[in-house]
């Protein structure tokens, strides 16, 4: 199995690999789960071949193990994203990327005239339609895409 | 947070919602009843609005509150950079309920998150007004003696009239007949469409206020087609004048046709129409008084009803 191999590349030994990140989408992941500032082992590879996506990024990180959260926030720009956690050299556990009911302090609310644009705090967005991934704004009712969302 | 806030008309039930029109109807058989003295209310308007601060602080004193606040966000801290979070929990320290209004959309919804006092939506930008809605409300139960079964004609403005779209959302309740009557450029968005198909309400729509439409009417709701709500002014020249109401026009309407509107008007209602029985908007904004004193009340978690019988 090609993930497999790759996955033995970086011979991660505790850690986190996020696989299956489209890559127009890898750096905006990298920056999501706030990775610019960790101190342990960060692979990142990009552009890889991918049966299902043509191209894919994937993250390796050390010793970092994400809750869930964090990770599925990931959902709104990658949802194909696979999480695998790795423990003495193994994959212990292998899941997909949920999108959460509520998405807290994450999205940009277009509408210029929302409050969230306008006070210190955090926006708030309810799922609404997960199959077509369409976001409300909790304060103002805007609808958004998940394709289409700015994060913040 | 404070569950008695009042944000959006969503928030209420249809049994809520029943209950504020007969404390409503209460206050307009006692227009005077004393029963908050000693409380104090705030109306904080962050973005002017005489009419319905006027309609609000009116109510608040015919309940024998005392009234502080603002009208003008300009001569406020907010001027000055505070943080809509720390003007509220300033007030907060002081009142016992919270009318606000708020040029920014969710404002209120906001404010509910950061106090403990009740907060009602007197209007947050172009989102929610939910005392017009129990206005629009109680003037369709007063003049029809039912909420149940009643087609409802709305004309002008169905894109941006946020009156139109939160009388919709609360009608959902009982069984309306919608008629909906607009240009092109201003229909009914989709997503109340939508909002109909999946409530089963029934509604038409129509480009054509024609006397069909009319004569099937039992409320005819009225709205303000703006010229800057146009992106092609040709455009607004060609419609601006399809969408107005003149006496002649309700001649073969029913009997207990009224008209409403949520003030102000321009010309989308002729001055011949204000002596015709059917005209009902100065009364509707008369009802605003009883409809707020009844918000206000509700806010303070205040049951009038209750409150009338044990007191005999
Ligand atoms: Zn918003």
């Amino acid at each position: 199995m090609a993930d497999k191999k790759e996955l033995a590349v970086a011979a991660l030994r505790n850690g986190t690999v996020i696989d299956h990140i489209p890559s127009n989408m890898l750096f905006k992941a990298v920056k999501l789960l706030d990775l610019e500032n960790v101190a342990s082992q960060l692979t990142i590879g990009n552009n890889l071949n991918s049966k299902r996506l043509g191209a894919k990024g994937i993250i390796k990180v050390a010793d970092i193990f994400f809750t869930d959260s964090v990770i599925n926030r990931l959902a709104l720009i990658a949802p194909t994203a696979v999480i695998n956690v790795i423990r003495d050299y193994e994959v212990v556990e292998k899941h997909p990327v949920i999108l959460p009911d509520v998405i807290t302090g994450l999205v940009k609310c277009d509408n210029p005239k929302c409050i969230t644009n306008n006070e210190p705090m955090k926006t708030r967005f309810t799922v609404v339609d997960r199959s077509a991934g369409i976001l409300r704004c909790d304060y103002c009712s805007h609808s958004v895409t998940t394709d289409r969302a700015t994060i913040l | 947070m404070n569950s008695n806030s009042l944000v959006t008309i969503a928030d209420l039930t249809k049994e809520q919602i029943l209950h504020i029109l007969k404390q409503a109807q209460f206050f307009e058989e006692h227009p005077n009843h004393r029963i908050l003295e000693g409380k104090v209310v705030a109306t904080l308007f962050f973005e002017p609005s005489t009419r319905t601060r006027l309609s609000f602080e009116t109510a608040a004193n015919r309940l024998g509150a005392r009234v502080i606040g603002f009208s003008d966000a300009g001569t406020t801290s907010s001027s000055k950079g505070e943080t809509l979070k720390d003007t509220i929990k300033m007030v907060s320290n002081y009142v016992d309920v919270i009318i606000m209004r708020h040029y920014l959309e969710g404002a209120a919804r906001y404010a509910t998150e950061v106090t403990d006092i009740p907060i009602i939506n007197a209007g947050d930008g172009s989102n929610q007004h939910p005392s017009q809605t129990i206005l629009d409300l109680y003037s369709i139960y007063k003049t029809q003696g039912t909420l149940e079964n009643l087609t409802i004609t709305m004309v002008g403005d169905l894109k941006y009239g946020r009156t139109v779209h939160s009388l919709l959302m609360a009608m959902r309740h009982f069984n309306p007949t919608f008629r909906f009557v607009a240009c092109d450029e201003l229909r009914m968005p989709r997503e109340y469409i939508e909002f109909c198909r999946d409530n089963n309400i029934s509604y038409t729509e129509h480009t054509d206020f024609s006397a069909d439409v009319i004569n099937s009417s039992d409320i005819i709701y009225m709205t303000r087609v703006q010229r800057e709500r146009f992106t092609d002014i040709l455009e607004y020249e060609k419609v601006k004048d399809l969408y107005n109401l003149c006496n002649s026009m309700l001649d073969d309407s029913r009997d207990n046709l009224r008209i409403l509107h949520p003030l102000p008007r321009v010309n989308e209602i002729s001055y011949d129409v204000d002596d015709n029985p059917k005209a009902y908007y100065f009364t509707q904004a008369k009802n605003g008084l009883y409809a707020r004193q009844a918000l206000i009340c509700n806010a303070l978690g205040i049951d009038i009803l209750k409150h009338h019988t044990t007191n005999g």
